[in-house]
């Protein structure tokens, strides 16, 4: 075994807005052991997930795919990507692994072996595993599965552990898996070199959104990390980045509610005792770490369903007495929606947006007291007819105009439409799924299929 | 007794989702001094996150003061999965800006 493993992370989201070029051909021309990235995320919202949809387009997903595939052939080292296509859902897996068979055509590559890593869960086997009694207990405070919620649920997909360690152990070049802790896909060609959970758990954690474990702030740029027995170290490869012990330990924390432990199918990362230090201009160390197995595997579950489709529109109030009003000019355009559709509830849900007083924050603005002197209303209705959403959208929308203020002085309407339209958007969805599966064996839920490209 | 507010005194005061049921506060301090003087002066604790963010004290899953990175974290439970129809920020990434004001005693 080598004493040390370089991986090249080129970008925290593959696809989402393209990779940068200048620093990933730094860190290519410094011959990392492995290119690895992640494409997905929940934060992009059940949407994706739930109508089975890429959130970006293709030609960037493409562009980032084929910066990654010359690159890890021309060194001749494996390339890994995780959660494909925004979701992993098996629609994402097979795109990606199309597009790997096309570029390998088109650029005429040698032969080698792609992998595919499936881990979409079907609900006939989780309702099945429900009847039989399995507990499926739910994240940050959600109650335990039930059938109903599960009902409600149109996609799942299960996020996989380490199971690319059994696809590079059959010799894969490539590999797209599907949903996947995003430390993961860097953990396990290091746990397979050899090298401790525990540092190959943390050389994932600090890789897996690229530049945003340096500084200063930059999105899509290469970093490098490297592993040996007990420490991670961590460079930037853009000239103007610096991965700094402040970058790095702030980064344990990024996106977790607890800055000490970050939880994979099967265990822990325990951070609490890291140890962090400067090594040059753009590297900083990191030891101390330790791994935590659980005594019962378990795997994550990400589920959404769809609660409706959904219509918008927007309008934009100037009057300062209407602005001072404002409440009520939305009470008096619910009250005309009530009229005629009842109450929101089952039949329809209706939301106002109001930006330039509380639009970003709700209930948590602080400041929503002192409105900015014009106001943006963006209208929501959600029904489960599209030509429902419409109608309650347009009906909440006109009669901002027509509100009645009794001391009103601009009596030709009492709010300017951006125009008399209302939008269509995608359809509302939910997560429903935010839940932990225990399995009898990590590979229980996933595929791995093999195949020559290219040649 | 002088006051200086948050925001010239940390790094970096940032949100984002942890999960699609949590969003996660981040404020970062570029030296241990102004870390300590923080931690040390009372005024930004899990107490005072609850008032300004006006949630019971139940909704907050988190208040940590983190050494090892000059950083205090606290986690909030949202009110709905992220995403949701009615959703006002899918990322959670701009719900920090009221942490800018809070007003932290420096001496006299």
């Amino acid at each position: 075994m080598s004493d040390r493993l370089t991986i090249l992370s080129p970008t925290g989201h593959l696809g989402f807005t393209p990779i940068e070029r200048g620093s990933f051909e730094i860190g290519v021309a410094r011959r990392p052991d492995a290119i690895v990235a992640d494409s997905g995320s929940c934060d992009i919202g059940p949407q994706p997930l739930g109508a089975d949809e890429r959130c970006s387009p293709e030609e960037w997903q493409r562009h980032d795919l084929e910066l990654m595939l010359l690159a890890a052939r021309g060194l001749g080292v494996p390339m890994i990507v995780g959660s494909a296509s925004d979701t992993g859902t098996d629609r994402g897996v097979n795109e990606y692994a199309e597009i790997i068979r096309d570029l390998a055509r088109q650029h005429g590559l040698a032969p080698f072996k792609l992998a595919t890593i499936y881990s979409q869960v079907s609900r006939e086997e989780l309702a099945r595993r429900l009847e039989n009694g399995v507990h499926v207990d739910g994240l940050d405070g959600r109650p335990r599965l039930t059938t109903e919620t599960l009902a409600r649920t149109a996609r799942l997909v299960a996020v996989m552990g380490v199971p690319i360690i059994r696809a590079l152990d059959e010799g894969a070049d490539v590999v797209i898996a599907g949903r996947s802790s995003d430390s993961c896909l860097f953990a396990a060609p290091a746990i397979r070199a050899g090298f401790p959970e525990a540092a190959s758990y943390y050389l994932g954690k600090v890789l897996e959104c690229a530049s945003f474990a340096a500084e200063p702030f930059m999105g899509k740029e290469s970093i490098m990390g490297t592993v040996t027995r007990d420490t991670v170290s961590v460079t930037a490869m853009h000239p103007g980045q610096r991965c700094t012990v402040a970058s790095v330990a702030s980064h344990a924390m990024y996106e977790r509610a607890n800055p000490f432990f970050e939880h994979v199918a099967g265990g822990a990362l325990d951070m609490t005792h890291c140890r962090y230090e400067q090594v040059d201009e753009q590297t900083a160390r990191v030891s101390g770490f330790a791994f935590r197995r659980d005594p019962v595997y378990r795997i994550k579950l990400e589920g959404a369903g769809k609660v409706g489709e959904r219509a918008l529109a927007i309008a934009g109030i100037r009057d300062p007495y209407t602005i001072r009003h404002i409440d009520a000019v939305m009470a008096w355009a619910r009250s005309k929606v009530e009229d005629r559709w009842g109450p929101p509830g089952q039949q329809y849900q209706l939301y106002y947006h109001v930006y330039g007083r509380d639009g970003v924050m709700g209930p948590w603005e602080p400041r929503r007291a002192l409105p900015a002197h014009e106001l943006c209303l963006v209208v929501e209705a959600v029904a489960p007819r599209f030509e429902d959403a419409e109608v309650i959208c347009a009906l909440a929308t006109r009669n901002l105009f027509y509100a009645r203020l009794p001391e009103v002085k601009g009596t030709a309407g009492t709010a300017a439409l951006m125009m008399d339209e209302v939008l269509r958007g995608k359809a509302g969805y939910e997560w429903t799924v935010n839940h932990v599966l225990p399995l009898a064996d990590p590979l229980e839920l996933i595929t791995v299929k093999l195949e020559v490209a290219g040649g | 007794m002088t006051t200086r507010p948050l925001v010239e005194l940390a790094k970096t005061i940032r949100s984002k989702n942890a999960g699609v049921d949590q969003i996660t506060f981040d404020i970062i301090f570029p030296d241990r001094a102004s870390y300590e003087l923080v931690k040390r002066s009372g005024a930004l604790t899990a107490e005072v996150v609850t008032r300004l963010y006006a949630i019971p004290r139940e909704r907050l899953t988190a208040f940590v003061e983190y050494d090892p990175a000059l950083a205090i974290k606290f986690t909030i439970r949202r009110e709905r999965p992220s995403g949701s129809p009615g959703e006002r920020d899918v990322f959670g990434a701009q719900q920090y800006a009221p942490l800018f004001d809070l007003p932290i005693p420096i001496g006299s």
